[in-house]
């Protein structure tokens, strides 16, 4: 070891063995983290006067109890949420291929955005003379997702893809009772989003599944046989959920409408096609637009999202209050079921107020950053860096329906980890080794031990070279049979893995005080 | 364009190693037909940073931020001040650019923070389990009208008068499929006859506190009544700084509660993204909708979180899930969290004071003005007001001096003639006496 002149030593010093216990359990930049409740100890984050307040107005409901919040400063409780925030993986710090989840990059200038004071700051009851700014971001954002679309009208206010997918069947449902029919059934491909049936049953229909072809796409000879006078309505994702495009969608839609039917298309995937292809040209109804997926409003760890959905002339009466209407004096938000325009029979409310205005602000910015051009290219490059992750990995793991191009997302199955005792869940594990969040795993149902990845138009050419040698390498091990970074995986995370059975077996679903939580056991 | 890496260059390698002439070739399945050109869009291209932001500062300066005027609105939205850190915080690329967390090993931040959630949302709603949020306060009405009809196999579900028309409406929409949902009379500043409505048919009885106009409830009686009838109370808190100050609904019977939790951490955002929070008893876990989190351990028997419970949820259920819900309001809950933090037990209690002793000075002094009359004699930080003449056309003349004044119940109810000079003001920790006097002075003028 070599030393400076005071005698402070500057080489690299001894390897340290990675099996050895540090004194505090932290080790280096990883810390432990207690719960928050754990961590109070009477301190206060905020500077606020104690003021003393009079009974004559509380009616006798005072709160009598403490409520058992606990007391930390301010650079306490920074420090906690830093350090917690460090054991999260981040489409910022690398490649989040979740297929179905587009985890793409999110703009900062979108943040920025969202937080100017005249939308970040602003009522949504104030007076609409005071809003005129933030109608007419609506409105521009209106007029983007129909044009890319094709559709002649949106409903704005669903909160996510899931409220989207029900504000799409009640307009349906609507429109059916309209014409003094009932319809109960609605068909969805059993390779369907999970959202897709529990929508359809949470809006009142059965649901009736439709089997995938062997090629991966919707049988439409079995759909088309399945309709009938009693079904309302069918739900396609297009792409579909293997990641290919339907290609008999046309044929699809004018069956299902000769049969009196509509075509609800779950946009899930519209980031693969949008500036390309325009739902309304393929006949579809209604589609929710993800703007946290195909216009990047971030994920921010599972929410929240927004989930505007487009409406064909068949079904745009019947969107929900609140309508938003060019008046002479500006813009005006429509928010009464009885004072809608000629024409208008909007089917209910979807939600207090008007939508995820955050969520459209930030989108918006995102579309006009990108502008028409931009948006295609993302979409030409979504597909683009998806293909090359199939034909570059396709002869090491397998593609179920390899041959042909998929759009932005690539699917093997496990059929590659035959005889190896690797599953798909342990090389996705093995994967968080190696820096990457894994792909989505077991979904699409259709495929055996699924693995569907999406690597977005984020990545660069370099980014996804290393990943596929990473994926390659992985493949060509586990086919050798060579599993240790597979056993037992990741080894080399905040946690390994949790055991999922014992939590939902005897579930603590929240922090107690110890003398209670002893009581209870 | 800025956000693309990559190059023509790259494009280029990448088709040749798939095999293919143009990019149009990947998209081979798309029928011709509906394959469109760049020109089919009448849309504007690409623009940068500086222009972007130009055109939608334009855009945002065209409105009147509440910080920017006195301000009085609530009505289901509250103006609070929200500490610096907590906005510093979730923007954090490990929160803010992260997915669910399918994945808890490396999701360990989320699962912790979501965990806490749900400890802050019970001990603050006095109920024994709360979930990993819902899209905001209505949709967890409507999410708890559902519960409540599938845990009595009931399909009534009455609404208190009180209840935030808009949440009304959402319960209306989504809980009237399967079953019948009737409102009962709207009677502003007192508490209307809900009691004797309840019966054996009855699944629940929905009441707010404070209600939407303001007047603080008793729901133990109402819990009671329900629970001698079989039927289940579903309390609702709009405002939750409130539960700082008053009685928490799982102190009084509340079988479910569900509020909204945008006055804690979050912006007003002109109506979303926001919060929604749910909680109950811990022996209708199961019936329960949304995400929740739980504690485990791993492998090496380290204390860690995951998602948990989720045979009630549609990725699994498919049809058979409790609701179709998929997301949460993730990082709406961290900034719910980081502000609760921050606060503590003596933060939301004080912050609490200051709301109710703002709003009862408020009152004090409009109700000494001639013409205006205090109609809600309890309240938390917001309470209503009737003038001589409709509350609407005032407001908007008080906007044109500067001032926003309030919510004008027509706004929420505009078919019922007996609310039209009724109007909701708001008062929290972020109004002067400066405001108070402006607002005094231009109401005097107006009337």
């Amino acid at each position: 070891m070599s030393m400076n002149n005071q005698g402070r030593p500057t080489g690299t010093g001894e390897a340290f063995p990675a099996s050895i216990a540090t004194i505090s359990g932290d080790r280096g930049l990883d810390h432990e983290e207690p719960l928050i409740f754990e961590l109070g100890h009477g301190a206060i984050g905020v500077d606020l006067a104690d003021v003393k307040v009079s009974e004559a107005r509380l009616g006798g409901m005072r709160r009598k109890g403490a409520i058992g919040l606990p007391g930390l400063s301010e650079p306490e409780v920074i420090r906690h949420f830093v350090r917690l925030s460090r054991m999260n993986y981040a489409i910022d710090a690398g490649l989040y291929p979740l297929g179905s989840c587009t985890m793409k990059h999110n703009p900062r200038l979108n943040e920025k955005i969202a937080r100017l004071p005249g939308f970040g700051d602003l009522h949504p009851l104030a007076p609409q003379s005071t809003t005129q700014g933030a109608l007419e971001l609506i409105s521009q954002l209106m007029t983007w997702l129909t044009r890319l679309t094709g559709m002649p009208a949106v409903a704005m206010s669903p909160k996510a893809g899931a409220h989207g997918e029900l504000c799409g069947l009640l307009a349906i449902r609507a429109a059916i009772a309209a014409r003094g029919e009932t319809r109960k059934r609605i068909l969805v491909p059993e390779s369907a989003h999970g959202t897709n049936p529990a929508t359809a049953a949470f809006a009142g229909f059965t649901v009736d599944e439709v089997p995938a072809k062997p090629n991966g796409h919707v049988d439409a000879e079995a759909l088309k046989a399945k309709l009938g006078p009693d079904v309302a309505a069918i739900m396609l994702t297009n792409p579909n959920t293997c990641g290919l495009f339907e290609g008999e969608i046309i044929e699809i839609a004018k069956a299902v409408h000769d049969a009196g039917a509509y075509f609800y298309c779950d946009g899930a995937n519209f980031n693969a096609i949008a500036g390309k292809v325009r739902p309304g040209d393929l006949g579809v109804d209604a589609m929710h637009i993800n703007l946290h997926k195909t216009f990047s409003t971030p994920h921010g760890g599972g929410g929240p999202g927004a989930g505007p959905v487009v409406l064909s002339d068949r079904l745009a009466a019947y969107a929900p209050i609140p309508l938003l209407v060019a008046s002479g004096a500006g813009l005006r938000l429509i928010e009464d079921m009885n004072a809608v325009p000629d024409g208008a029979k909007p089917f209910g409310r979807m939600c207090a107020f008007h939508g995820q205005m955050g969520m459209f602000v930030r989108a918006l910015t995102y579309m006009l950053s990108h502008g028409r051009d931009g948006v295609r290219q993302a979409s030409e490059d979504a597909v683009l860096s998806a293909n090359y992750i199939l034909a570059s990995l396709k002869d090491v793991m397998s593609a179920p329906f390899g041959d042909g191009p998929c759009m932005h997302e690539a699917l093997f199955d496990d059929s590659f980890l035959d005889g190896t005792g690797v599953t798909t869940l342990d090389f996705a594990k093995a994967m968080i080794d190696e820096g990457y969040h894994p792909m989505t795993m077991y979904f699409p149902l259709v495929v055996h031990g699924a693995m569907l990845i999406e690597p977005t138009e984020s990545e660069s050419k370099a980014s996804l070279d290393q990943f596929i040698r990473v994926l390659h390498t992985l493949a060509t091990e586990a086919r050798a049979k060579k599993t240790e970074r597979f056993a037992g995986a990741p080894h080399l995370a905040p946690r390994r893995r949790l055991d999922e059975t014992a939590a939902a077996r005897k579930p603590v679903l929240r922090w107690k005080p110890e003398p209670v939580k002893a009581a209870a056991e | 364009m800025r956000y693309l890496p990559l190059t023509a260059e790259d494009r280029r390698a990448m088709l040749a190693k798939i095999g293919a002439a143009d990019v149009d070739a990947l998209f081979r399945d798309v029928p011709k037909a509906a394959l469109t050109s760049l020109s089919t869009f009448d849309l504007p291209d690409t623009q940068g940073e500086l222009e972007v932001e130009r055109a939608l500062s334009k855009l945002a300066a065209k409105n009147v931020a509440a910080g920017a005027a006195p301000f009085f609105c609530g009505a289901g939205a509250y103006k609070h001040h929200v500490p610096s850190a907590v906005d510093h915080l979730i923007q954090r690329s490990e929160f803010l650019t992260s997915y669910t967390p399918y994945q808890p090993e490396i999701a360990q931040g989320t699962l912790q923070y979501l965990f806490e959630f749900q400890t802050q949302v019970a001990l603050l709603t006095g109920m024994e389990v709360a979930n990993a949020s819902l899209y905001d306060g209505s949709t967890a009405t409507a999410e708890a009208v559902l519960m409540a009809q599938r845990i009595t196999k009931r399909g009534k579900a009455i609404l208190s008068g009180g209840l935030h028309p808009h949440y009304a409406e959402t319960v209306e929409t989504v809980a009237g499929l399967a079953g019948v949902v009737s409102r009962s009379p709207v009677t502003p500043g007192s508490a209307e006859d809900i009691v004797s409505l309840i019966d054996e048919e009855t699944a629940c009885v929905v009441v707010q506190s404070p209600d939407v106009f303001g007047l603080i409830r008793n729901l133990r009686p109402i819990a009671d009544a329900a629970h001698a009838k079989g039927a289940l109370l579903i309390a609702v808190v709009t405002e939750v700084v409130s539960l700082g100050l008053l009685e928490p609904p799982g102190a009084q019977g509340a079988d479910i509660v569900a509020a909204e939790g945008q006055s804690i951490g979050n912006g007003l955002n002109f109506g979303g993204p926001y919060v929604g929070l749910f909680a109950t008893r811990e022996k209708f876990l199961r019936q329960m909708p949304g995400r929740l989190c739980g504690e485990t351990v791993d492998a090496e028997g380290r204390r860690g979180y995951v998602l948990t419970l989720s045979t009630r949820e549609q990725h699994i259920r498919r049809e058979k899930a409790t609701s179709n819900i998929c997301t949460n309001s993730g990082l709406c809950c961290l900034a719910f969290t980081i502000h609760m933090s921050l606060l503590g037990e003596e933060g939301l209690t004080r912050l609490a004071r200051i709301n109710h002793a703002k709003a009862s000075a408020l009152a004090d002094k409009l109700a000494a003005l001639p013409g205006v009359e205090l109609v809600t004699s309890t309240f938390f930080n917001e309470f209503t007001i009737k003038l001589l003449k409709p509350a609407a056309p005032v407001a908007e003349a008080l906007a044109a001096e500067g001032v926003i004044a309030g919510v004008p119940v027509s706004r929420l109810l505009p078919k019922d003639k007996s609310v039209e000079n009724l109007l909701i003001l708001a008062a929290t920790e972020t109004n002067s006496d400066d405001d108070f006097q402006a607002l005094a002075n231009a109401l005097k003028e107006v009337l």
